[in-house]
C-alpha cells in the first residue's frame, strides 16, 4: 500500500515538472540519458554487448550454431530472440515463465532486427533444406531503470555487429563475420499528460499513459513500430514521434554503431 | 503457394480489390447463449467469434483492483484455423496479440464503474486469413456493447500494408506473406489511435499516407459495427411492441 501512495506522489511530482517543461533528472523532453555500449564482453558468446542507458543495464549475448531451417524457408537462416525480466533486475519482476511484457519486449526487439533486413538470412544458409545458421539473440536485463526496450534493441544490433559465424568449430570452413546489411535503431517515446518524452526513466515509464517504439533503418525509413499501453494517441502525436525518432536514431547510430 | 509474380496489376489486386478497398465483412451480434455478450465477425477469409463475460468476480483474487475493473483479453487460434496445424494453447505471438488487443479496447471501457470485478473478453480465431487481430478487436468491441458494458465508443480496427511498392488496405494472406509492410491500426470514431504496430519497410511519407488510409478503413468498419448493433437492438424493441 505504501508503494501505491509513493507512486501517487511521484506521479504528481513528475506531472507538475512536465507542465513546466522539465524532467526529474534535468533532461529536455527529447534528450536521452547517457548511453554506453561495450562490445565483446562475453568471450564464450559469438557476439555480445553491454548497454547502459542511464541506470538501465542490459547484456546481450549472441550464440550461433548450425540447425535445421523452417520448412517454409529452407534456404534462410533463423533468428530467435529471447528476453527475460529476471527478478535480479527489479523488485517487481518475478521468476517463472516470461509474461506478456517480456514477450512483447522480445518480439519488438526481434522485429527490429528482422524487418530492417539487418541480417542477410540467405547468407546464413549452409545446405538448403538441411542446415542453416541459427542466430540466438538473448537479452539479459540486469537493472531496470526504465526504457529496457531501447537498451535491448541497441544491445541486439551492437552484439550482432561484433558476432562471428563459428564455422571452424563445426568443421564448416573458416570463421567469418555475420552478414549485416543494416543497422536498425529503436527509439521509444512516452506520452504523459499530452506531452511526449523520449527515453523514459523508470518513474516516467510507470506513470506514462502509453509508449511508442519506432525502429528505423540507415535510410531513415521505418522498419517496425509498436504502441504499448492503454492511452490512445492522436495522429499528430504519432507523426511527431515518428519524426523525432528517426532523427534520434540517426544520432545514436552515428555515435555508437559505426560499421 | 510460392510468391506470385505480381500482387497488384493495373491497380487491381489478386482478389479483385482496389488498393483502398476492404474485404467483405459479415457481422452477427449475440450468437452465443451463455456469454453476456458475443459477436461473430467475418473479415474476408477470417472467421472470428468473440465472447464477453462480466463484470464478474475476479479469480484469482489477487488480480482484482480496488478502484476499477480488470480487463482480460484472450486471443486464441483454433488448431485448424491455419494451413499447418497450430499447436493448441497460447504461444508467444498470441500472448503479445492479447496484450495489444486488450490495450486497444481498455481506453473506451468505463473500468472505474466496476471496482474489484473482471471483464473477460475471449476471442477465438476459427479461420485465419491475415488480419486476425483486427478482426478480433472489431468483434470484441461489438461483444462488449452487446454485453451492456458501459463504453465511451466502439473501437474499429484494420490493417494497411505495402505490396509491389503500393499502399493497400486490409491485406489478405498472400499480400501479408509476400508484401513489404504490414501495419495494423485500431481507432475510436473520433480518431484516437488505440493500437499501432508495424513491421516491414515504409518511408516516412508512406507511413503518413498509410495511416490516413487505415483511418478511412476503420471509419467504414465503424459504420458496419454500428448498424449490426442497431439491427439487433432496434428489431428487439419492435418485437416487444408487437407482443
Amino acid at each position: 500500500m505504501s508503494n501505491e501512495i509513493i507512486a501517487e506522489l511521484r506521479k504528481d511530482y513528475i506531472y507538475n515538472l512536465m507542465i513546466k517543461g522539465e524532467r526529474e533528472d534535468g533532461r529536455t523532453f527529447n534528450q536521452y540519458r547517457e548511453i554506453t555500449i561495450d562490445t565483446n564482453v562475453i568471450d564464450k558468446a559469438e557476439g555480445s554487448a553491454r548497454v547502459k542507458i542511464g541506470d538501465t543495464h542490459v547484456v546481450v549475448g549472441v550464440k550461433i550454431q548450425p540447425g535445421t531451417p523452417f520448412p517454409d524457408t529452407p534456404d534462410q537462416g533463423v533468428i530467435i530472440t529471447n528476453l527475460e525480466l529476471i527478478p535480479l533486475a527489479s523488485p517487481v519482476f518475478e521468476a517463472g515463465p516470461p509474461r506478456e511484457d517480456a514477450i512483447e519486449l522480445a518480439r519488438v526487439t526481434d522485429r527490429g532486427v528482422r524487418e530492417s533486413g539487418a541480417l542477410d538470412l540467405s547468407k546464413l544458409c549452409i545446405t538448403p533444406g538441411e542446415k542453416v545458421w541459427m542466430v540466438f539473440i538473448d537479452v539479459h536485463v540486469l537493472d531496470d531503470g526504465g526504457n529496457i526496450m531501447d537498451a535491448s534493441a541497441l544491445g541486439a544490433i551492437a552484439a550482432l555487429m561484433t558476432a562471428k559465424l563459428p564455422a571452424s568449430r563445426f568443421g564448416l570452413g573458416d570463421d567469418s563475420v555475420v552478414p549485416l546489411r543494416d543497422v536498425p535503431v529503436s527509439v521509444t517515446a512516452v506520452e504523459i499528460g499530452g506531452s511526449i518524452m523520449l527515453d523514459p526513466s523508470m518513474d516516467e515509464e510507470s506513470i506514462a499513459g502509453t509508449k511508442l517504439t519506432v525502429t528505423s533503418n540507415q535510410a531513415g525509413e521505418l522498419s517496425a513500430m509498436q504502441k504499448s499501453g492503454v492511452h490512445p494517441l492522436t495522429t499528430e502525436q504519432i507523426n511527431y514521434i515518428v519524426d523525432i525518432a528517426i532523427e534520434k536514431a540517426k544520432e545514436i547510430r552515428e555515435k555508437f554503431l559505426v560499421i | 503457394m510460392s510468391k506470385p509474380e505480381k500482387l497488384i496489376a493495373d491497380g487491381i489486386r489478386l482478389d479483385g480489390r482496389k488498393p483502398d478497398e476492404l474485404r467483405p465483412i459479415k457481422i452477427k451480434v449475440g450468437v452465443l447463449n451463455r456469454a453476456d455478450g458475443s459477436c461473430y465477425f467475418e473479415f474476408g477469409g477470417n472467421k472470428v467469434i468473440a465472447a464477453v463475460y462480466g463484470p464478474r468476480e475476479v479469480h484469482p483474487r489477487h488480480m482484482q483492483k480496488s478502484t476499477s475493473a480488470v480487463v482480460r483479453y484472450r486471443y486464441n487460434m483454433a488448431s485448424f484455423s491455419v494451413e499447418e496445424r497450430k499447436r493448441p494453447g497460447p504461444d508467444r505471438r498470441s500472448i503479445e496479440v492479447s496484450k495489444v488487443s486488450r490495450e486497444a479496447l481498455e481506453p473506451v471501457i468505463f473500468q472505474e464503474y466496476f471496482p474489484r470485478s473482471a471483464i473477460d473478453i475471449f476471442v477465438e480465431i476459427l479461420q485465419a486469413d491475415a488480419g486476425t487481430r483486427t478482426a478480433g478487436i472489431n468483434a470484441a468491441s461489438i461483444a462488449l456493447a452487446d454485453a451492456g458494458i458501459p463504453m465511451k465508443s466502439l473501437v474499429s480496427a484494420c490493417a494497411v500494408g505495402k505490396v509491389d511498392d503500393t499502399l493497400v488496405l486490409d491485406l489478405n494472406k498472400d499480400e501479408d506473406n509476400y508484401g513489404q509492410a504490414d501495419m495494423p491500426i485500431a481507432m475510436t470514431p473520433d480518431g484516437n489511435i488505440t493500437l499501432l504496430q508495424m513491421d516491414g519497410h515504409l518511408s516516412r511519407d508512406e507511413f503518413r499516407e498509410g495511416l490516413e488510409m487505415a483511418k478511412k478503413g476503420c471509419t467504414a468498419i465503424y459504420e458496419m459495427q454500428k448498424s449490426a448493433l442497431m439491427e439487433k437492438y432496434s428489431s428487439q424493441i419492435e418485437g416487444d411492441n408487437s407482443e
